[in-house]
């Protein structure tokens, strides 16, 4: 009744929807980085949508099962296989008692979701299965996956159906270069008008230092913040604020280069600006560009960001109503 | 006050799940008193939408479900908040004081900043003789008897899971301010204590850090493993709104309450306490007196 780690991969970690309600204490809600993926997988699989998977980043794991379990694997294009024998993506396939299941290296996309008939089975921490490794929390020992460890499984449900896969019209299509969609404000006051339009017009691309906990930006200019008497407890780089909450997805600026966006594993507060916010139906997206991938900011308002959430929602239910 | 009396809240739309607000630029007592009135509101009046309510410093930020709660409807409701916490006669706050055990000048934290020199201001002194310098103290000792000898409001939990941002409750004019490193350790002992600008942390994890280093204290703060019976459900031990007092310890004590804690037999010096801004601002010595009476002869 479980999943035996030959190989971790680079970064593979058990999440499912995040938790919620801890913010304030310093704990982010965690969870899948691609929860459209997440989702996807699970629901192939007959699932609750939010039950907990393995998220594997860029380079994924070697698994041997000790039982037959029928399982999906949507997100990043890594290809699986069962000793050997390549299995399609987005559908679901067994993987028989005794046999690995590996994955080539990423083709497109940074993040593959692999969902087990009735899920895997850590306890839950804080109302939820996901990993928060910083804070050595959940998911299997609190950290990413090693070599030797042992997964357990919930029992089989018998709703998996074999061959069962996502329609063409809902596979998820990965790129070399990304629009990531932002509202600005928070600090954008901050900066000298030149950076803040600029921010929106160079191109930047993601630096190697891209995890859970955040994505970081170069190849963009030095932003510059307009000069001012520091105000008390702030500190003296023109770029510290006294140190407040940050938004999840929102972008800080630690002295005006190499901007961070923050994503599920955030730290939940400092003292760097913060100059806009990605919006919440591009967060997604981010969790699956790879290190040295292009991507450019675009401006939107606030109407634009919830029309943009609405049509992410219906995406969402359309996967909810596969037949 | 006058700062106060000219400061705007400033709400700021991040993204279409967060409203952040500031409520001022510069770091007082006033906003962080705002601050967490306010979000002590907002939790208890439990309005549909709302997801998590973080207080900070001299700002706050709230997380919503736009498909429950419009931004405009969230913000309306957080003005009439501050409006009533404004028109409050009395301003008080129901809180504890705990006592947080600190062996100042150990040999871990000493052993971590010396690895680090080359990050830091000076490299020739340690962070406890920098900080005493700049702040004015003429020595070490001095400086350890101004930090353990006042009570730190903790103005913010996070950065990472649990660790308190503490703000030093004395007339600005004594506050102890000290800058961070030139560039961040990639390592700090877990329960190092130590500032950054003008708050005093304690850092519940060990990993990456900026803040100067003056001690360890033996007094668990984070339990994700659920071992420490002082610590709730929640796994974090302070909250927002929590009044520190230091007491500076030898090694014999500290070896013996970190061999308790280890067996999760750590038991904090605590009592509960209405703290009062205005009585506060009218003397904050005297008041800090009265902090510490409350602590000792509970």
């Amino acid at each position: 009744m479980s999943i035996e780690v030959i190989k971790p991969g680079l970064a593979s970690s058990i999440q499912d929807k995040g938790r919620q309600g801890y913010y304030h204490l310093g704990i982010p809600p965690s969870g899948g980085m691609d929860q459209r993926s997440l989702i996807t997988a699970n629901l192939l699989l007959g699932n609750p949508e939010g039950a907990a998977v393995i998220e594997c980043a860029l380079m994924g794991p070697e698994l041997r099962f000790t039982e037959t379990r029928k399982v999906a694997a949507c997100g990043a294009e890594m290809l699986p296989r069962v000793d050997g024998d390549p299995q399609p993506l987005n559908e679901v396939f067994e993987v028989p008692a005794g046999a690995t299941l590996s994955f080539d290296f990423v083709r497109a996309g940074a993040r593959l979701y692999l969902a087990v008939e009735g899920g895997i089975d850590v306890p839950e921490r804080l109302d939820s299965r996901s990993t928060y490794a910083l804070g050595s929390l959940g998911g299997l020992h609190g950290r990413t996956l090693q070599a030797g460890d042992s997964l357990a499984l919930l029992p089989v449900h018998g709703k998996a159906i074999n061959g069962r896969s996502l329609p063409d019209n809902l596979v998820p299509v990965f790129s070399r270069r990304y629009e990531l969609r932002v509202m600005p404000g928070l600090y954008a006051h901050r900066l000298e008008p030149d950076s803040a339009k600029r921010f929106y017009q160079e191109d930047w691309s993601v630096a190697s230092e891209a995890d859970r906990i955040g994505y970081r930006m170069k190849g963009g200019s030095k932003l510059d913040f307009i000069q001012r008497e520091p105000p008390f407890g702030a500190g003296d780089d023109p770029s510290n604020i006294v140190d407040a909450c940050y938004p999840i997805g929102s972008i800080q600026v630690p002295s005006g280069s190499e901007p961070i966006i923050l994503h599920r594993d955030a730290v939940s507060g400092g003292g760097y600006a913060m100059i806009g916010t990605v919006i919440s139906a591009d967060m997604d997206t981010v969790g699956q560009i790879q290190p040295h991938q292009k991507v450019r900011f675009v401006q939107v308002t606030l109407e634009q960001a919830l029309a943009a959430r609405a049509r992410y929602q219906q995406v969402l239910e359309q996967l909810r109503n596969i037949p | 006050m006058s700062n106060e009396m000219t400061a705007t809240t400033r709400y700021s739309q991040a993204g279409d799940e967060f409203l952040f607000v500031e409520l001022n630029e510069e770091m007082t007592l006033e906003a962080f008193f705002r601050s967490i009135s306010i979000t002590q509101r907002l939790r208890e009046i439990a309005l549909p939408g709302v997801v998590e309510i973080c207080p900070a410093n001299a700002s706050y930020q709230v997380r919503y479900n736009p498909d429950v709660l419009t931004a405009q409807a969230l913000q309306e409701k957080l003005e009439a908040l501050e409006q009533e916490v404004a028109s409050q006669q009395v301003r008080t706050l129901e809180t504890r004081i705990i006592e947080v055990p600190v062996l100042y000048n150990d040999p871990w934290t000493h052993e971590t900043l010396m690895r680090f020199r080359d990050h830091h201001q000076d490299p020739n002194a340690t962070d406890l003789e920098y900080a005493a310098r700049i702040n004015g103290y003429d020595s070490v000792d001095a400086f350890i008897k101004a930090h353990s000898d006042t009570p730190w409001f903790v103005s913010m939990v996070g950065f990472v899971a649990g660790l308190p941002f503490m703000y030093q409750m004395v007339p600005r004019e004594r506050q102890i301010q000290v800058p961070k490193y030139l560039r961040p350790r990639t390592d700090t002992p877990k329960q190092t204590v130590g500032i950054g600008g003008c708050f005093s942390v304690i850092y519940s994890v060990r990993g990456a850090g900026g803040y100067q280093m003056f001690g360890v204290t033996p007094m668990p703060i984070y339990d994700p493993a659920d071992e420490q019976p002082h610590i709730d459900a929640s796994m974090i031990y302070f909250r927002p709104g929590d009044i520190v007092k230091y007491r500076a310890v030898e090694r014999d004590e500290y070896d013996t309450l970190l061999a308790g804690a280890e067996k999760g037999q750590f038991s904090p010096t605590v009592t509960p306490f209405t703290f009062d801004l205005d009585a506060f601002n009218q003397d904050p010595d005297g008041y800090a007196r009265r902090v510490k009476e409350a602590l000792y002869e509970h």
